[in-house]
């Protein structure tokens, strides 16, 4: 067991906010930073690094080059312009990779 | 589909022996599939639940931090925050789950920190309150990381589980099969033509 640190990435005024909390913080501008900051961060000892859907969105390979690791463990969030989706759209991911079928979903449509 | 063997009595014993250990690897690997995908229901369930809270709760914060912003200028704003006097770390263990790893996460903050790095002179009161909502929720956020994880962990295993499962079921079980079937019919009958060869024989030396 060893000590970790928690990362937020994405814009300037969303990560503004997670500042006082006491995690660390990466502002980056495009997709290109955002990338080279999530590997970097992979490198260094942060197990848990919080993405902004605003640039997960242009940076999907980045995000799920490290689904099948343990750590770093990415997590969307939605930035202050409101959510786009992607994040649950993961969780849908994975149970259609899990069972074949998307069951969890369809059945609230059904509800 | 059968595989190219010598229809010999060796053969068929290890066919049969190997048939026998692909059969118990088929039934355990079944088991692991659907206790698998009982954990990976019950949790992606708990994964969904939890999203779907934070990304509202997260909105809402947001909302008071834009209107933090609106009442105060930029520069006094990122000044309060610049020097953040709270520090979280976090612990991670290892936690098994049917033979998956996945992380354990376990939130350490740091004693006697405040989460408001600023005097309240100078700052609104959205501010507070759109703080005191984020530092209610990292502990939420973690756990919602945490289970995240495990949910694509486990999607990966219950996926390779499922190949290999298909795998013994539907190609090498039955290619196995066929195999024990041609050897035993093969050997039956060379016994068959060693008898009518015997008898011929027989018959030959009667004849004599």
């Amino acid at each position: 067991m060893s000590m970790y640190k928690i990362a937020v990435v994405g814009d300037k005024d969303t990560v503004l906010a997670f500042k006082s909390l006491g995690v660390d913080v990466f502002p980056v501008l495009n997709d290109k930073q955002a990338s080279f900051t999530i590997t970097k961060l992979a490198k260094e000892s942060y197990a848990v690094i919080f993405v902004t859907e605003q640039i997960a969105k242009e940076i999907p390979e980045k995000i799920s080059q490290f689904r099948s690791q343990m750590l770093p463990a990415i997590t969307l969030i939605p930035s202050n312009r409101g959510t786009l989706g992607i994040g649950i759209g993961e969780v849908k991911k994975s149970v259609e990779k899990a069972i074949g079928a998307d069951i969890l979903f369809r059945k609230e449509g059904e509800e | 589909m059968q595989t190219r063997v010598n229809p010999t009595r060796m053969e068929l014993t290890r066919l049969k022996r190997q048939i026998v250990t692909a059969r118990r690897g088929h039934k355990l690997l079944k088991d692991k599939q659907d206790e698998l995908i009982k954990k990976f229901i019950d949790m992606v369930k708990e994964n969904k639940r939890l999203r779907e809270e934070i990304e509202r709760d997260l909105e809402m914060s947001f909302k008071s931090f834009t209107m933090a912003r609106s009442q105060m200028s930029q520069e006094v704003l990122e000044e309060s925050l610049m020097i953040p006097s709270a520090r979280v770390n976090i612990n991670i263990a290892k936690q098994n789950i049917m033979s998956v790893n996945v992380p354990k996460i376990d939130i350490h903050q740091e004693e006697g920190s405040n989460i408001y790095s600023y005097g309240f002179a100078g700052t609104s009161g959205e501010l507070d309150s759109a703080i005191t909502i984020l530092s209610g929720m990292l502990s939420k956020m973690l756990k919602l990381s945490e289970i995240e994880k495990a949910c694509q962990l486990m999607a990966d295993e219950i996926e390779k589980t499922r190949r290999r499962v298909n795998a013994l079921e539907y190609v090498m079980i039955p290619s196995m099969e066929e195999t024990i079937k041609y050897i035993t019919m093969k050997l039956d009958e060379n016994e068959r033509g060693n008898i009518t060869r015997l008898m011929k024989i027989k018959e030959m030396v009667m004849e004599a």
